[in-house]
């Protein structure tokens, strides 16, 4: 099955008014792109490029199907059009900036299965630290082990923690591209790329070979939102285009959650923000679920080995900011020998994990509580 | 009429013996040297023939020809002169030949016949002593270098005239030389390095088990002057380890003037510098920084903007403690035992990812972090990571001060001589002395195999890991590696690299 003519052919002219679109917008493209995704072909060639708008919309049109479709096969890819069973309904929730088609790579057998009471679509900064990547990675295994699908953008930081842990839950996990399905951007991601490619489903509303432009991504965020019954922003500052992502679910009537920060951090000033203004509070997979399918269904609890007081004292030292040998010196009032090795102790264990310059981060498992208390 | 004199060649930083050998006969006035000489072998000629006439002798009017044996060896500099003239004086039966041909004879002559100090005389004066014979005549400047080699007898010559004293069976007067050893400005003091544990502890440990490290942190957080600090507290030079530095801080032009043996030395070469630079080339091959750290500290700053190439070159010589140059004509072996120290910046604004001000894209702080976690990633056991002191720190008391530091390093190599053998250190042990010689108690035995899967290290990252503990206990003077120990080097390690 492939998309039809009628249902394609906004796709190739989205691709051909990419150049267009890109001057029209402004550099605004966050709050631009989706008015202009709205307007209907001729509105859409009259506003972008009033000169010539007729040529240019005859040009699109003037591709036919069948190259097209030798095009999508040469990549290896595939189209579905919202005239088939298999379209992702959810996508309807966007109106009149829906996309009557998708071009896609990867399981399409996966394509039935994306109903938003069973897909997560998490998002965050691409410039996550060491927190949020894990948090993102750790919540996608979790959730995809219980069989929910983990949508997301294949993006630097969050966005590619979440695909990876997704992938090691064994779990399925959707990248929804702001470019040409074929294409793996940013290009360092191309491994993961071909992973998900492989294991999983990748999706974009544009055909091969469109050039990139910036206002892609932000419009690709639409669809994001829409897929999924929620919309969960791992770590986020003020104006990341993840809020973006948010946004628009609030607007399809998707919920949306966070995962709380450090008030003390630039890097979640914005998803400090979205759950003051309101949104769920996102702590584990858990919090997700219950966002998701209301209380019931549980994620299978995980904790690693006990550990004894000393260690815990360093343990909330490092939670509570401190990064170094010195500075858990510094905050737990130990002396450095007995730092350093309950360090190593805690690192073998699984609760902490360094980067590569060696500054110690808290990784997601959880410390057993002991015998007798409660939560 | 035939004569010939001795002299010395140097070839890396070891000299070899050659022979001159000067014939005079009649014929058109002429002077021909041969034997591979260089452009400035070849000048000799002229400086030798002022040398003569300004110092009262003749020149012969003759056809004369020197030969510099062995004939395939390439002859460089102008050390030649002083064997030379000696030569054409006693062919020319101007001074007795039989007293002078047992005297080693090495120096520049100047026009007026006074006789100029050469880099490399300890070189020249150990190999002489190797050889025998009557002793070595050199400038008067040389001396008290030369007088560094024991057994061998050091005649002081200022000028050309002086060699008939010599050729008499006289020494000449020699300069009064204050023999004092181990002389040089002190290293700067670790109790300097406020605060920063971590780093501290680092230096101390590194310099125990002569382990090589890096420490990652913002500029201005203290890396270099730590690093500065490192020599003070590494154990004292050897008096033949001393001699060592100083014959190739000769060789390479910098002459012990007053007869003080050479410090620890401690090279901090530029970023910028080339391959060649840093382990030695040119042609004929000149020690590289590598060489003239031998026996001490070379250290690297921003290790992350020395070219891969650069980096790479460094590889062979920190394993086999040696660096061998090869031309087309010759090969040439330096000494490079040396302690690898190098600092870096953890994103590439120095800043740290985790700071507001840091301004690196993603991608960036990505190609930096694979360039630094690549960058010689088995060659430093070690890793310490440091932060701008506090104020507190800054303004409160200094740390320990280096001399009570070195004096547990001390005891820490102390032990590792015992175990290892003379001049060994932890850092240097095989595969086969790890598993001799790390005893791991019942519990750390069980953090090894339990960490060894669930940490993803590589059987070399835990050698490195094994190699930090036994220096951390032998800090302690434990004879069994305990848990504490594993647990304490893993957090050290060296990160991202396998």
């Amino acid at each position: 099955m492939s998309a039809c003519a009628d249902c394609m052919a906004r796709g190739l002219q989205l691709s051909a008014l990419a150049g267009h679109i890109d001057r029209a917008v402004e550099g605004r493209a966050g709050e631009r792109a989706r008015d202009l995704l709205a307007l209907g072909d001729e509105e859409l060639a009259r506003a972008v490029c009033p000169r010539d708008s007729r040529a240019v919309l005859r040009a699109a049109r003037s591709q036919r199907r069948d190259e097209v479709q030798d095009a999508l096969e040469r990549a290896g890819c595939w189209s579905v059009c919202a005239h088939e069973a298999t379209f992702p309904a959810e996508l309807a929730a966007l109106g009149p900036s829906r996309p009557r088609a998708l071009f896609g790579a990867g399981r399409r057998s996966l394509l039935p299965g994306l109903g938003a009471n069973r897909t997560v679509t998490i998002v965050g900064s691409r410039r996550a630290g060491a927190y949020g990547r894990e948090v993102a990675r750790e919540l996608a295994r979790l959730l995809a082990g219980t069989g929910i699908v983990v949508v997301s953008g294949l993006a630097l930081g969050v966005d590619s923690a979440a695909h990876e842990g997704a992938l090691a839950a064994g779990g399925e996990t959707v990248a929804v591209l702001g470019t040409g399905p074929e294409r793996s951007y940013p290009r360092s991601r191309r491994r993961l790329y071909e992973t998900v490619r492989a294991s999983g489903l990748v999706l974009s509303e544009l055909p091969p070979a469109t050039p990139t432009f910036r206002w892609m991504f932000p419009a690709r965020n639409r669809l994001m939102a829409a897929l999924a019954g929620i919309t969960v922003v791992v770590e986020a500052a003020e104006r990341s285009g993840s809020l973006i992502t948010a946004e628009m679910a609030i607007d399809v009537g998707r919920q949306v959650g966070a995962v709380p920060g450090p008030v003390t951090s630039w890097r979640s000033s914005g998803t400090n923000k979205l759950l003051a203004d309101g949104a769920a509070v996102i702590r584990d997979a858990q919090d997700v679920l219950d966002a998701l399918l209301g209380p019931g269904v549980k994620v299978a609890a995980e904790h690693g080995p006990p550990i004894e007081p000393g260690a815990r004292a360093v343990l909330d030292a490092v939670e509570a900011g401190a990064a170094t040998g010195d500075a858990v010196v510094a905050r737990a009032g130990i002396e450095l020998g007995a730092a350093l090795s309950a360090l190593g102790r805690l690192e073998r264990a699984g609760y902490l994990q360094g980067d590569v310059t060696g500054r110690m981060h808290r990784t997601a498992l959880r410390v057993p509580r002991p015998r007798g208390s409660r939560r | 009429m035939l004569a010939r004199t001795r002299t010395l060649a140097l070839h890396g930083v070891d000299a070899i013996p050659v022979d001159v050998e000067i014939d005079i006969h009649r014929g058109l006035p002429a002077f021909s040297l041969v034997g591979l000489p260089d452009a400035a072998v070849r000048e000799s000629r002229e400086r030798v023939r002022a040398a003569i006439v300004n110092c009262g002798f003749d020149f012969p009017l003759a056809r004369i020809t020197a030969n510099l044996a062995p004939a395939d060896l390439r002859k460089a500099g102008p050390g030649f002169d002083l064997a030379i003239a000696a030569a054409i004086l006693c062919a020319s039966e101007q001074i007795p030949e039989r007293p002078l041909a047992d005297w080693w004879l090495a120096g520049e002559l100047a026009l007026d016949g006074s006789i100029r100090g050469l880099p490399g005389v300890l070189a020249m004066t150990e190999e002489a002593a190797r050889n025998g014979g009557c002793g070595i005549a050199i400038a008067a400047a040389n001396a008290a270098e030369a007088r560094l080699v024991e057994g061998v007898t050091v005649a002081a010559l200022a000028t050309l005239t002086d060699l008939a004293t010599l050729a008499r069976g006289e020494l000449p007067p020699a300069p009064a030389t204050s023999a004092h050893e181990n002389g040089g400005p002190p290293f700067p003091d670790l109790a300097d390095v406020r605060g920063q544990p971590g780093l501290r502890r680092g230096l101390e440990v590194a310099a125990a088990g002569g382990h090589g490290a890096l420490v990652i942190g913002p500029p201005g957080a203290g890396k270099s002057l730590a690093a500065r600090r490192l020599p003070s507290i590494l154990p004292p030079l050897s008096r033949s380890e001393a001699i060592e530095v100083t014959k190739i801080a000769s060789v390479a032009g910098r002459p012990a003037l007053d007869g003080t043996l050479a410090q620890r030395p401690f090279r901090a070469p530029h970023h910028t510098i080339s391959p060649a630079g840093l382990v030695g080339g040119g042609s004929p091959p000149r020690p590289g920084e590598i060489t003239l750290a031998h026996r001490g500290v070379l250290f690297l700053d921003e290790l992350g903007e020395f070219a891969r190439s650069t980096l790479e070159a460094l590889r062979q010589p920190l394993e086999d403690g040696r660096v061998t140059i090869a031309r087309a004509r010759d090969a040439v072996t330096f000494p490079a035992r040396f302690q690898i120290f190098a600092a870096a910046n953890p994103c590439p604004c120095g800043h740290g990812e985790d700071s507001r001000q840091c301004n690196c894209r993603p991608d960036q702080i990505r190609a930096y972090a694979s360039r630094l976690s690549g960058a010689l990633a088995d060659r430093f056991d070690l890793s310490m990571l440091v932060e701008q002191p506090s104020a507190d720190a800054l303004g409160g008391d200094p740390g320990e001060s280096s001399a009570s530091v070195a004096e547990r390093v001390l005891a820490a190599r102390h032990r590792q001589e015992a175990r290892l053998g003379p001049g060994r250190c932890n850092a240097s042990m095989t595969e086969s002395e790890l598993a001799v010689h790390v005893h791991l108690g019942a519990e750390a035995g069980a953090v090894l195999a339990n960490g060894h899967g669930s940490m993803g290290l590589s059987g070399r990252g835990w050698n490195r890991v094994l190699k930090v503990a036994r220096t951390l206990a032998d800090l302690r003077g434990l004879d069994a590696v305990g848990a504490a120990e594993i647990d304490s080097a893993l957090i050290m390690r060296r990160r991202g690299s396998t």
